[in-house]
């Protein structure tokens, strides 16, 4: 069915995409290790992050949260914006974001263009400045509505009702899932999901590693664990650079035709790092990892291009 | 195979908050064969490095380190073992992009 009531209705069930390219021989007689990328870009406004947008603001409508013509305010440093963006101007709501002032220009640009209101934070401090000042203007505004997607069970949910399901129909044989972690929603939510349907399961985190900006944190307590996160439902963790994430958008650019954001490049190094892990294992592997949104909003970085590096990325919160 | 306790020596990344302990060096290195005996080693060459890293002999809340980038909290924490060449990486944590 390829028929919908409307924009929003359109929500998920995007492509599960084999990576027959880039995807690591195995030795002969040895059972193949294939990688699958869930193409998040085919949502509503582009990202995965329509899922837990909607999600939270259809949990605030129930609930009661969320009257006719309110404020909504959230931290963000793109995406859930811009998804909460569109989803607001459709449904009546005024949305102002709290987004670190060292994001790509297109982020801005797509934020306006649906009508929200910017606040900036800080570049040094990055999204946990972002989170903080969201956190003060929440205290100081009572009448807004903040939905705040770091602690918002409905994120979680999204994902365990429906990220984890699609990729589950689309591959029952699933041994690894690996995602970014951000608000860790995705991870949460979808790996209890695939945990239940198979205890065996690997749900591997990959993260970000940003530059000097966002680490010159003025002390470590200022250092920011979501509150949806539990560690339990992960199996290891990857912290990957710039350098790594930059590398592996091209190649899924150059090798299988998948132009992705920045942040889906760190996604995919740590999932062909546990995929040669299982090449020299000799086990086979069926690898799901998130391609989170499409590269259009980080043109304006300058990492597609012929010279295009990771240096570029310098002091900017790229993912 | 018999368990080896010959000490390695481990290349460690340190961020610009803790850099005031390392008199500034981004990169400094010290011998050890597991994470606990890595951060004691830190904290004998720079003093105070090893407490803002634990605290009640556990790892502080907000502190990442990571071996070769990933998280040592999945590999047994302080417990994690090390060998030559390992390259490791202290953060704080940050919330991602959102």
């Amino acid at each position: 069915m390829t028929r919908y009531e409307s924009l929003e209705a359109s929500l998920g069930h995007t492509p599960l995409i084999g990576l027959p390219r880039l995807s690591p021989k195995s030795e002969a007689g040895k059972p193949a290790v294939r990688l699958w990328a869930k193409l998040e870009d085919r949502n509503p406004t582009g990202s995965i992050k329509d899922r837990t947008a909607i999600a939270m603001i259809d949990d605030a409508e129930r609930t009661g949260k969320l009257k006719p013509g309110a404020t909504i305010l959230e931290p963000t440093s793109g995406n859930t914006g811009i998804s909460l963006a569109m989803i607001a101007k459709v449904r009546g709501y005024r949305l102002i974001c709290v987004m670190p002032e060292n994001t790509s220009v297109e982020r801005t640009q797509l934020l306006e263009m649906w009508g929200a209101k910017i606040i900036y934070s800080p570049a040094a401090g990055g999204s946990n400045e972002a989170v903080r000042v969201a956190k003060e203007l929440a205290d100081e505004n009572k009448d807004w509505v903040f939905l705040y997607q770091y602690g918002n069970p409905a994120n979680t949910l999204a994902h365990y009702n429906g990220t984890g399901p699609e990729i589950f129909a689309d591959l029952p044989t699933i041994t690894h899932f690996v995602a970014g972690l951000g608000t860790t929603g995705t991870l949460m939510g979808a790996g209890k999901y695939l945990r239940e349907k198979n205890p065996d399961i690997a749900i591997i985190a990959a993260e970000p590693r940003y530059g000097e900006v966002v680490y010159g944190l003025r002390n470590l307590d200022a250092g920011f664990v979501p509150e949806l996160y539990d560690a339990s439902v992960i199996t290891r963790r990857f912290s990957v650079g710039a350098e790594d994430s930059v590398r592996r958008v091209k190649e899924l650019l150059e090798v299988e035709g998948i132009f992705s954001g920045i942040s889906s490049g760190a996604i995919l190094h740590a999932a062909l790092g546990v995929a040669k892990e299982c090449v020299d294992a000799g086990v086979g592997a069926d690898i799901a990892f998130i391609v989170c949104d499409g590269g259009w909003k980080y043109l304006s970085t300058g990492i597609y291009g012929k010279d295009g590096d990771s240096e570029v990325l310098d002091g900017q919160l790229w993912a | 195979m018999s368990a080896t306790t010959s000490s390695s020596k481990i290349e460690v990344r340190i961020p610009t908050i803790l850099r005031p302990f390392t008199n500034g060096e981004k990169v400094v290195s010290a011998d050890a064969t597991n994470l606990a005996e890595l951060i004691s080693a830190l904290d004998k060459s720079y003093t105070g490095l090893g407490e803002r890293l634990l605290e009640n002999g556990e790892l502080r809340r907000f502190i990442n380190i990571y071996i070769n980038d990933e998280d040592v909290r999945f590999m047994g924490s302080l417990t994690a073992t090390l060998k030559a060449g390992d390259s490791v990486t202290i953060l704080p944590a940050v919330a991602g992009g959102c």
